[in-house]
């Protein structure tokens, strides 16, 4: 999900950076305020964990594939919401800058899409209120249950509004011809799977730091259950969760194959209206050569027609093209002699 | 190797490059920065269907790759991160805008064709830009130059304690990694048996190595504020490096230097 620079227009970026450098900005001054320079080395160091654990692939029981964690709710679920954002920051911007994952101007949008939803929604409106809630009961396992469940929903929730975004983002940008529909449509259904694997790998991880150390996660110790310092007994747990992962993984390959692609719907169902909600299925109405489908063509011919760019009917047109095709082949030119110049200087200095 | 040591000898790849010397090491890390961030704001702003005005923006990371005898492999080494979300959006260009936008002998361009030509393009000039800033600034030169714009302490002192440990945790996780598989050989990933246990047994151990760290920075008088080694010094050739290249900038952005070029030939 990480965005490069190539698919954000410059306003789009740097209003994610604003509106990111605001959320950095509240996080700061409350942890100054918290006063908690002691948990600067703590942050750091789940941060690297976070950075490097990402890098684990995790055999999703069933299938030949694998998945990986999400950050935001676990570092929000260790450190809070606002060291948990930084923390993802920082992680993300090691990723932009030295594994050209994602881009420096995109790092704003990144922060957002991957950060901020992960470890402001993710906690206030997700872990915090199901931990402290009275659900499955109030013993020991409901705890545990009530981690498992938070943890799903959350990474499920934020990734689809992670994934929402980075739509949002590149339609604003102007970048894709992709319409914004057809786009959602390939987007969420991959981020929901990704979510749920997401998920069930970050509750395996909670579920052994609060069987080991429940004192480190945010709000459990809160909760008042007695006996949380009890011997771990994570096969039962993982046990569900792989049973979960069946169901689920299952479950979405059916729907996935049922319904091939949004893209396809709104290819065929496009309806000058917006998109026909019957996936295409009624070809007469719906159909490539339908009355709807022409409409929609003469539409989109007539929005994509550039005025200030030249097209092959006119004479003097046609010639600023060639032009920008030999100038074009010229600059690489220049570039390539950049280049040997480059080289004949640097084996000189070798030599002297 | 695994994944994680391909990663680990990509940050000590990428460390080894910044320290070398050459006249775009020897720069200000702040003018670096400024002058990166200014490139690619440039490249993002290139209308989608403006190949040929983007074209010459590819000749300022050729020059600065040149001065600076970073090898420009490496920095495609590392598309292969960038490229397939890019290229995923933009393949689709070809299949919704298919008015013919230009033609070479008898074939017809299409517009999405030169939109999707156009953002490979992007993507590719914005990796340039900001690997050669990595490359030839050794990361704690962009942490201080960050701090030199008052960017915020905690953030910045957090951004160089993480890298410090990026290393550290990746080449532990790569050591248990290696064990894990040794003794399941032929599996592929982390069995669903060991999926809390193998990530949570590192968290909790370094969470408490994180407390001891804390302490022993405090016994050697941290008080919130790190000590960065002196920076190189903002030069004058640092002022004409900078002004030459938003010139360049400038003259890319508002003229179409491909097409003056060619009519040049042309007519």
């Amino acid at each position: 999900m990480h965005m490069a620079d190539a698919l954000l227009a410059p306003a789009v970026a740097a209003t994610m950076y604003v509106a990111s450098g605001a959320a950095a900005g509240v996080s700061i001054s409350k942890l100054r305020k918290d006063d908690e320079p002691a948990k600067l080395p703590t942050m750091a160091v789940a941060a690297a964990v976070v950075f490097a654990g990402q890098m684990i692939n995790y055999t999703i029981p069933g299938t030949g594939s694998s998945g990986h964690m999400c950050g935001g709710m676990m570092l929000s679920a260790l450190l809070g919401p606002y060291a948990g954002f930084l923390s993802m920051i920082v992680v993300l911007a090691i990723q932009c800058l030295f594994f050209a994952d994602g881009g420096l101007m995109a790092l704003g949008a990144n922060c957002w899409n991957m950060a901020f939803y992960g470890c402001f929604v993710g906690y206030f409106l997700i872990w915090k209120p199901i931990i402290q809630s009275k659900w499955f009961g109030a013993d020991k396992s409901a705890l545990r249950k009530r981690i498992i469940v938070s943890s799903i929903l959350g990474c499920v929730i934020t990734l689809q509004l992670g994934a929402f975004s980075v739509v949002l983002e590149t339609s604003l940008s102007g970048i894709t011809e992709l319409p914004f529909g057809a786009f959602l449509g390939l987007m969420q259904p991959i981020h929901l799977a990704i979510g749920l694997i997401e998920g069930l790998i970050t509750a395996a991880v909670l579920c052994f730091v609060f069987d080991s150390r429940p004192e480190l996660l945010r709000d459990v110790d809160e909760v008042g259950v007695s006996g949380l310092t009890a011997k771990r007994s994570l096969k039962g747990t993982i046990g569900i969760l792989a049973i979960v992962a069946l169901v689920v993984g299952g479950g979405l390959s059916l729907f996935a194959s049922g319904n091939p692609d949004g893209l396809e719907w709104a290819l065929f169902g496009n309806t000058d209206g917006g998109y026909s909600s019957n996936m295409g299925l009624d070809e007469e109405n719906f159909g490539v050569s339908s009355q709807a489908a022409e409409k929609a063509e003469s539409i989109q011919e007539k929005t994509s027609i550039l005025p200030d760019y030249a097209f092959p009917d006119s004479e003097s047109a046609a010639g600023t093209t060639v032009s920008g095709i030999v100038g074009s082949a010229m600059v690489a030119g220049v570039a390539l002699l950049i280049c040997l110049a480059g080289g004949f200087f640097r084996k000189k200095k070798k030599q002297s | 190797m695994n994944k994680m040591e391909k990663a680990l000898n990509e940050l000590g790849h990428m460390d080894e490059l910044a320290v070398q010397e050459s006249p775009v090491h020897a720069m200000n890390a702040g003018a670096k920065l400024l002058c990166t961030v200014i490139y690619i704001l440039v490249v993002m702003s290139f209308n989608k269907y403006d190949l040929s005005g983007l074209i010459p923006m590819l000749l300022w990371p050729v020059f600065m790759y040149q001065m600076s005898g970073i090898p420009v492999r490496t920095c495609f080494y590392k598309l292969r991160i960038v490229l397939p979300l890019v290229m995923a959006v933009g393949l689709f260009n070809p299949i919704f805008d298919r008015e013919i936008m230009l033609h070479i002998g008898n074939i017809g361009v299409s517009g999405g064709v030169i939109s999707m030509l156009t953002l490979m393009l992007k993507g590719v000039l914005c990796l340039m830009a900001s690997f050669l800033l990595v490359a030839t600034t050794p990361f704690d030169n962009i942490c201080a130059a960050l701090r030199r714009v008052h960017f915020p302490a905690m953030l910045v002192t957090l951004l160089l304690l993480t890298y410090r440990y990026v290393g550290v945790m990746t080449e532990e996780l790569a050591v248990m990694t290696d064990a894990y598989h040794l003794r399941a050989p032929g599996q592929k990933g982390i069995h669903v048996s060991a999926w809390g246990s193998f990530l949570g047994q590192l968290l909790l151990r370094s969470m408490d190595r994180a407390q001891e760290l804390y302490s022993s920075m405090l016994l050697r008088g941290y008080h919130q504020h790190f000590h960065y080694a002196p920076i190189k010094p903002f030069k004058f050739s640092d002022a004409v490096f900078l002004i030459l290249s938003i010139a360049f900038f400038a003259i890319v952005k508002y003229v179409n230097v491909s097409e003056l070029m060619g009519m040049f030939l042309v007519r």
